[in-house]
């Protein structure tokens, strides 16, 4: 099962013959994804990596019949690229792109609302690490071999704060279902409570792990759902213990500006709502594993 | 990105928002100047740095006088002013802003601003004006007024209408507040900014609305597309060390203890922060290397966290994906054989190739600390950093 891509979803790549989309496009393909193509405005009709090119994201799912795409396009065509992808009938996208103008995915969020819920695309990221569901596919920048297989739903706003949880669990023998990268800007594709609610009817996910960090009201939110919708244990980090009020911390949704929005202040929430709280950062996997253990 | 106040009235009043008369200073002579200029009475001098809350840090001053525009001017040039938005090493003051007397009758409190859980502009208004918009949230949020402004179609009449009327304005000047508010709304659209503030919007006692203090804060994304809105940025608003490392295509945030750090990617970057609080120490800063991390991105890495003098001990903390771990470990030496390193270095690679990466360090022969977990790393940190302490107090 896993969630959002296994083994068989069809993926394309947009910005497919940049240096970036094809090296990443090469190291999916080789991870075992089921790359059928990718899209290049003005190269549609050559071959790229063994693959068909594009000219539209049309196209290509008329072609290949491609359910998922990743998009590598730069940050002042990105919000366009992802629209595209929604209008093509893709199903699941994921961006990769930094530096997305935040009143472009004000846009991009209000445009995808136009879909019925059942053919809206789901979108994570963009600035994100992008998805992986161990042994079966990947769709991201991620280094594929520190993932094994397993139970456990990894959600998360940063790249190397997930694979720092990756390779803790898989230490002590856990595995993975999915990872999901959600993306460190203020306005994102998908929630951490979105997620979650993908996990929860997942069959195969036991425990979810969602890493945090400080700025807006995301992980709360998905707290709060999280008490009143799922039966399985979620385990919670929240990074930023020692930022301090008002400065960005690399990423640009990562500030505290409003109450609410400190690590502190965010745990203690989180606890009040039944979330299991992993103290430190290195103890994200033994906190996963004790609860485990206890189930 | 932040602008000035003279900045931000500039480009409003290019909206059609009425400003008082005002002018740019730069020394005494002309802040006295201006004052001539503007005429009347009544001047305030206005300190220009980028920080709300200046009245309070004494940052304004109403003068009756040329004298004393002069004295203000005087006072306030080459000025640190330490408000609760600047942080204790607060902001020098280089320009001065000379504006015209005004005669109040009414503060009123507005802003638009990005609302990153509702995905929408949100419109803020308070007839209170003049307050601490955060504290009147706390003690009575009754008197805020938010509006949403759906993206696709943007801001209505209506709505507007709506914010002015509940803002308390008499009939007589409501369609001069939809005006302004308007045109504060397509300011932000047009400009990508994130925030605009205008504290306090005024009614004088002629009963006209006028923007006596303004703020904008723009989204770094889209500078790319607001040329001349970049132009704006003064740099010396800004942290001497983060602008040089922005410059160097790094993220950089000066903090206040003594445990330096290089990390990539920002989440574990503030995780390693904490895991070092933990331990008992504190981090002098925030650094995010990025996915690339060649040598030479470590080597200047090296030298922009070293340069800070509190530094008595250095994290390196790199989970290497995209990265391979032996790359980072020649960087890391090649840094350290360059630099004359005077404090300890603890190093913890972990990912891709993370086996040749250890025994690059090991064989260096470099007085080079290594860890395997993120909180060993920490812990030899902040071990090393206390010996060092101990060894300066002793000496």
């Amino acid at each position: 099962m896993a969630i959002l891509i296994n083994e068989n979803t069809r993926i394309i790549v947009q910005g497919f013959t940049g240096k970036i989309g094809s090296f990443h496009a090469q190291d999916m393909i080789n991870y075992g994804s089921n790359v059928v193509g990718g899209v290049t405005p003005g190269k549609g009709g050559q071959t790229h990596l063994g693959l068909p090119v594009f000219n539209t994201v049309k196209e290509a799912v008329e072609a290949t019949g491609a359910e998922a795409s990743i998009v590598f396009v730069p940050p002042a065509f990105a919000a366009d690229s992802i629209m595209e992808a929604a209008d093509a009938g893709i199903k699941y996208c994921v961006s990769i792109t930094d530096g997305i103008p935040t009143q472009d995915m004000m846009t991009v969020k209000n445009f995808l609302r136009r879909f019925p819920v059942e053919q809206r695309m789901i979108l994570t990221g963009p600035n994100c690490a992008g998805t992986i569901s161990p042994g079966r596919a990947m769709l991201g920048i991620m280094p594929g071999h520190i993932y094994m297989q397993g139970n456990v739903g990894i959600v998360g706003r940063s790249g190397t704060l997930g694979y720092e949880a990756a390779d803790q669990l898989k230490r002590l023998g856990l595995g993975i279902s999915t990872s999901v990268g959600i993306g460190g800007d203020p306005i994102n594709g998908s929630s951490h409570r979105d997620i979650l609610e993908h996990f929860e009817n997942d069959p195969e996910t036991k425990i979810v792990i969602m890493i945090g960090e400080i700025g807006g009201p995301q992980e709360v939110e998905a707290g709060i759902w999280a008490k009143a919708n799922m039966t399985k244990p979620v385990v919670a980090y929240i990074a930023g213990l020692t930022a301090p009020e008002g400065r960005r911390m690399g990423h640009a949704g990562a500030i505290i500006s409003s109450a609410g929005e400190s690590a502190a202040e965010k745990v203690a929430m989180l606890q009040e709502l039944g979330v299991i709280i992993s103290p430190t950062p290195s103890a994200m996997g033994q906190t996963v594993a004790d609860v485990l253990a206890k189930m | 990105m932040d602008i000035h106040e003279y900045q931000a009235k500039e480009i409003l009043s290019g909206y059609g928002i009425k400003i008082a008369e005002g002018g740019l200073a730069y020394s005494p002579e002309d802040a006295v100047q201006r004052a001539r200029e503007i005429g009347g009475h009544v001047w305030a001098v206005k300190a220009q740095i980028h920080s709300g809350a200046r009245g309070k840090a004494g940052g304004i001053k109403i003068c009756k006088t040329h004298d004393e525009v002069e004295a203000a001017a005087e006072a306030l040039l080459g000025k640190r002013l330490v408000t609760h938005q600047t942080g204790p090493a607060g902001k020098v003051c280089n320009r001065l802003y000379i504006e015209a007397g005004t005669d109040i009758a009414k503060e009123i409190y507005f802003c638009f601003l990005v609302d990153r859980c509702a995905e929408r502009i949100v419109m803020v208004g308070s007839a209170q004006g003049g307050m601490d918009i955060e504290e009147l949230a706390q003690t009575n949020p009754e008197a805020i007024t938010k509006i949403y402004i759906e993206p696709a179609v943007g801001l209505q009449d209506y709505q507007a209408r709506e914010m002015a009327f509940k803002l308390g304005f008499d009939a007589e000047i409501i369609s001069h507040a939809v005006k302004t508010i308007k045109g504060c709304y397509r300011a932000l659209r047009d400009l990508d900014a994130n925030m605009l503030e205008i504290n306090p919007l005024v009614v004088t006692k002629n009963n006209e609305l006028v923007a006596l203090d303004a703020k904008m804060g723009f989204d770094e994304n889209a500078l790319f597309r607001q040329l001349k809105i970049s132009e704006l940025r003064d740099k010396t608003q800004e942290d001497p060390r983060e602008t040089a490392a922005a410059d160097r295509g790094l993220s950089y945030v000066g903090l206040d203890g003594d445990i330096g750090c290089m990390i990539n990617g920002a989440g574990l970057a503030m995780a390693t922060m904490d895991m070092i609080k933990l331990a008992g120490g504190e981090p002098a800063n925030f650094l995010d290397v990025g996915g690339g991390a060649s040598a030479e991105r470590t080597e200047k890495a090296f030298r922009l966290v070293l340069a800070d003098q509190n530094v008595k001990a250095m994290l390196v903390n790199i989970f290497a994906g995209i990265n391979r771990c032996d790359w980072i470990a020649e960087g890391v030496v090649q840094a350290v054989r360059k630099i004359d390193m005077k404090v300890p270095l603890i190093v913890r690679l972990s990912g891709t190739n993370v086996e040749e990466g250890q025994r690059i360090i090991r064989e260096s022969g470099l007085p080079i600390i290594t860890a395997e977990t993120l909180a060993e790393a920490a812990e030899k940190a902040v071990q090393a950093r206390n010996e060092v302490a101990a060894r300066l107090s002793a000496a």
